[in-house]
């Protein structure tokens, strides 16, 4: 395959290009870069909303809903949505596109699943790259869920410009959700299932919770959604413009891209630094692995000894 | 390099019984594949454009409603004229014998009936994807 030659179809608008550019970042490391080195200067146009919670809130209803939102006002939309990869066979049914089909072929929606493949934090590990994608496609606004674990999913701050953490009436969800550490990572916090009872003692007691967080320069609003009959949506649209004008006016905008890419490099940094380690010590590990089992030496000793003879070398 | 088979599972005609579906998609996780699964009622159209936006190897359609002769060949014409002619196009559900060889000639692989074991169904589509 001709990595430019995709890379050109990406920048073009090309669905079909997208789509297997996307599959490239999933499977194919040196692909992968020769790609990202062509479409990296046309990125940075797309704003991204990350929208998280536990399984089953809604999430997926939500995206579509607001998907066909910023379609109505003219934007073309992108959709990335992840889903858990089986622990045991590797395999993943990845199910948000159910909740998204529906309606009219549009071509100015591109919606594509991801399996986590392992990966933990709530994404994937190609996600970034597949989302610099869509944005070098053209699409404007992003739309990316999480695979939705119920536990902060922390990397989709790192992801996104705003984040909707997802919520639902009753079953003293919330609390656990606030247990888990997901007040700190909302930029808007979504009631779902407003049609359900209870909505207004879930409303108080996350508003409750918000007036007791760490004073921070940005108070984060609760919005109530049917997402499965696009109410509220207008109002959360709203919201997510509010948040986006402080970011802009208060140069959080441009703190949190010079965040996004500090956490991307050393991302890559980290994973590139740790396969050629683990790589390199090939035999050694093995001798020390031995020797740890056996009790002859302890795991600090061992690893010590093996980076010794590296520097000593040099 | 040997990458994840991704499978498109996907429920066309009227009818709302998505068993025989969810047997077949759980089967293919369970063989380490990735499915993405689109629900009930899809139309050639909207079955098409899942398969171009997700890159999948294997469209899988399930149908009992006996539109077939005239959904399944419209999918698999869709598909190619979007150039996705290395998709491999698997048809399962209820399928008159006799209606098996125009489907074939459209352009699907192979038809398993009701009776196919899922086993079968994997071996099938391990042997004939066409993209690696
Ligand atoms: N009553 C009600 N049901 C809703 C609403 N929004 C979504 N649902 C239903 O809730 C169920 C789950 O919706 P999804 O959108 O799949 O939820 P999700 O959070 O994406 O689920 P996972 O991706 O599996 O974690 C579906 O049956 C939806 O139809 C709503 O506002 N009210
Ligand atoms: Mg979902």
């Amino acid at each position: 395959m001709d990595i430019k030659e995709l890379a050109d179809g990406v920048i073009r608008g090309e669905k079909r290009s997208l789509a297997r550019a996307i599959t490239v970042v999933e499977n194919n490391p040196g692909g992968t870069r020769e790609l990202l080195g062509y479409i990296y200067p046309h990125t940075g146009g797309a704003y991204i909303i990350g929208v998280t919670g536990s399984p089953g809130v809604g999430k997926s209803t939500l995206v579509y809903s607001l998907a066909r939102y910023y379609r109505s006002l003219g934007k073309k939309v992108g959709v990335l949505a992840v889903d858990p990869t089986s622990p045991f066979t590797g395999g993943a049914i990845l199910g948000d596109r159910i909740r998204m089909s529906g309606g009219e072929i549009d071509q100015g929606l591109y919606i594509r699943s991801l399996a986590s493949r392992g990966h933990l934090g709530g994404l994937s590990e190609a996600a970034s790259d597949a989302l610099a994608l869509i944005d070098a496609a053209g699409y404007e606004i992003i739309l990316l869920e999480t695979v939705g674990t119920g536990q902060a999913e922390v990397e989709v701050m790192r992801f996104a410009h705003t984040v909707l953490v997802t919520l639902v009436p009753g079953l003293g969800d919330e609390i656990q959700a606030i247990k888990a550490g997901i007040l700190e990572i909302g930029d808007v916090f979504v009631v779902n299932k407003a049609d359900r009872d209870g909505v207004d003692k879930t409303v108080l007691e996350i508003e409750m919770m918000l007036d007791l967080a760490p004073l921070v320069s940005y108070r984060p609003r609760v919005i109530r959604t049917v997402a499965s009959k696009d109410e509220g949506i207008e109002e959360l649209v709203k919201e997510i413009e509010r948040h986006k004008e402080h970011l802009i006016a208060s140069d959080a905008l441009n703190q949190k891209q010079m965040y996004m890419a500090e956490e991307r490099v050393k991302d890559i940094l980290i994973r590139r630094v740790s396969a050629y380690v683990l790589d390199r010590a090939g035999t050694d590990l093995d001798i020390a692995m031995q020797d740890i089992a056996s009790r002859k030496k302890d795991p600090y000793t061992a690893a010590e000894e093996i980076l010794k003879d590296w520097f000593e070398e040099a | 390099m040997t990458r994840t088979i991704k499978v498109l599972v996907t429920k066309i005609g009227l009818d709302s019984h998505d068993r025989g579906a969810k047997i077949i998609a759980r089967a293919y996780r369970d063989a380490g594949m990735e499915v993405v699964y689109t629900g009930l009622r899809q139309t050639p159209e909207q079955v098409m454009q899942a398969a171009l936006e997700e890159d999948v190897d294997v469209v899988a359609i399930s149908i009992l409603s006996g539109a077939h002769s005239i959904l399944v060949p419209r999918v698999v014409k869709l598909l190619r004229d979007e150039g996705l002619d290395d998709v491999l196009v698997l048809v399962g559900g209820v399928i008159p014998e006799d209606d098996i060889p125009e489907l074939k000639e459209a352009g699907v692989k192979e038809v398993f009936g009701t009776g196919s074991n899922t086993d079968e169904i994997i071996a099938f589509t391990r042997q004939n994807v066409r993209r690696v």
